[in-house]
């Protein structure tokens, strides 16, 4: 006991207060994912990318919600606290003087003043505070708007029968395919990829910048070294470049036209929202299609219903977004405050689960169970306040026409092996093998 | 009955939109307004409370 004690009084003092000046990346406390290892109890150390979280997420917040927990905590990352019910969510998602979204994906590094012309952050405006950031988000708005998004119908439509083609000859009860390698993951990448005008052969390069970025997170990233033709960094500036050039109609010439006060943007303005346009919409989207479609492989009257009553779709949809929301968010404590008896710290994480809100009983009805045509349903799939989800639009469109399309080709399958989980605040299926049982 | 639209709560989740496409429009920004003066024609009260019930930032009521 003295020896803790004793211990904890020499530890080295954590830095708190703003990041060191002139510092891009800055440590809190030193920080190795490897001194933590598995996840005893989730209320006093919990890690959304341990490994096991992810698969097993909604019996994680079950467990916290029943022990009493609504704010769970962990030293790791340098200091973090995860709200899991919707109250709590729901409270930091709209208190903006004491969270900023300066960073919004935990990692072992913080952004220092260097790496973060404030008040633009490095991919505005999901990275920006008021009020710079309604200025960035009312500039994005139109593009993504119901009206812009709804001409995009047929070619997701033409996207996803080609996808199915590709499969090639299928045998009803025998046949295997991954519905996430083969399927999901293709359609938002193909369609971001588009909308911003870059080439269609650079798909496989747009998720390896995805996955450098989102489930690489216990990785130092000064050490996630990359080789050049790789870096989404110089990726853009290639095609920013070749768009200044030859300016057209999509979003990157958008972005470089588009004025705020008369003033075209600034150069890292453009690449830092097109960084976010292609990253936000990738894994998100691929998940929440693998999540819905994971789920009708293992309820066959779900299945049944949704090929036989097409009418509820648009409901089915809602309830897949709220079972299996893809996304946790993240702040960064903007001020030492008291949040629920939680003396949270400037600079520490918070995690922002959408997904776990969406599964609280005090919100929703029977809220562990899938109610394909759920009436009510208020739930946080794309987040809550001012950071709703600005491709939210384009993500309904993809996750319903991608279910529309495999169970009009594929109206019985099952599931055919492990499903593979994806590791940190996007949570979805990585690969999900079905065996097809009856072929349209 | 009437429906009512809080402008400022709105963040343009666009679930009236899609639910009562008759009561509610939006705006090139992808915010919601309302089709008319709120009043709800006879027949649309059960979109009305639908739509209600499935914004999530309450931001939408209705009065008799
Ligand atoms: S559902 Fe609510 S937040 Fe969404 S557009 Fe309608 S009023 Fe706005």
């Amino acid at each position: 006991m003295t020896d803790t004690v004793e211990n904890k009084q020499t530890a080295p003092e954590p830095i708190i207060g703003p990041s060191p000046e002139g510092t891009e990346l800055w440590e809190r406390e030193p920080y190795d994912a490897e001194d933590y290892g598995e996840v005893a109890d989730y209320r006093t150390d919990f890690d959304h990318a341990w490994p096991g979280y992810n698969p097993n997420a909604p019996e994680v917040w079950k467990e916290l919600r029943e022990s009493g927990c609504p704010v769970a905590h962990t030293d790791r990352y340098g200091g973090m606290w995860a709200p899991i019910t919707h109250d709590t969510v729901h409270e930091v998602a709209y208190d903006t003087d004491n969270f900023t979204s300066r960073s919004v994906v935990v990692s072992t590094l913080r952004p220092g003043e260097l790496s973060l012309p404030a008040p633009i952050g490095v991919a505005p405006p999901i990275s920006s505070d008021p009020p710079f950031h309604g200025v960035a988000r009312r500039l994005l708005l139109p593009p993504f708007a119901p009206k812009k998004i709804a001409p995009w119908e047929p070619e997701v439509h033409a996207l996803c029968q080609r996808l199915l083609d590709q499969m090639g000859d299928i045998e009803p009860g025998e046949t295997v395919v991954d519905a996430a390698l083969q399927y999901a993951q293709h359609i938002p990448v193909n369609i971001i990829g588009r909308m911003l005008g870059f080439p269609e052969e650079d798909e496989d390069l747009f998720r390896e910048f995805v996955h450098n970025t989102l489930e690489r997170i216990n990785q130092d990233p000064r050490e996630r070294q990359v080789d050049d033709e790789k870096r989404l960094d110089l990726y853009i500036e290639r095609q920013v470049q070749d768009h200044i050039e030859n300016p057209r109609d999509d979003l990157t010439s958008y972005l470089l036209e588009a004025e705020i006060d008369g003033n075209k943007l600034q150069p890292e303005h453009v690449t830092g929202s097109i960084i976010l346009l292609l990253i936000a919409g990738i894994d998100t989207t691929w998940s929440a299609i693998g999540s819905s479609l994971w789920h009708l492989a293992q309820n066959p009257d779900d299945l049944d219903r949704l090929v036989n009553e097409p009418e509820l779709m648009d409901f089915a949809i809602e309830e897949f977004l709220r079972a299996y929301a893809p996304v946790t968010m993240a702040r960064l404590v903007a001020k030492d405050n008291d949040f629920h008896g939680c003396p949270m710290k400037k600079d520490d994480w918070v995690l922002l689960p959408f997904p776990a809100a969406n599964r609280d009983p005090k919100q929703f009805e029977d809220s562990d169970k899938f109610v394909i045509d759920r009436e009510e349903n208020r739930h946080a799939a794309f987040g809550l306040g001012i950071h709703r989800c600005l491709g939210s639009n384009l993500a309904r469109l993809e996750l319903r026409v991608a279910v529309q399309e495999f169970i009009a080709r594929f109206p019985k399958f099952e599931l055919a092996g492990d499903t593979r989980w994806s590791v940190g605040q996007i949570r979805g299926p990585r690969e999900l093998p079905v065996r097809i049982l009856e072929t349209a | 009955m009437r429906v009512h639209l809080d402008a400022e709560k709105c963040q343009g989740h666009n679930r009236c939109y899609a639910l009562a496409p008759e009561l509610f429009d939006v705006d090139d920004y992808g915010q919601a307004v309302l089709i008319g003066d709120g009043d709800v024609p006879d027949g649309l009260e059960d979109k009305a409370r639908l739509a209600a019930s499935n914004c999530p930032e309450y931001a939408i009521s209705i009065t008799d």
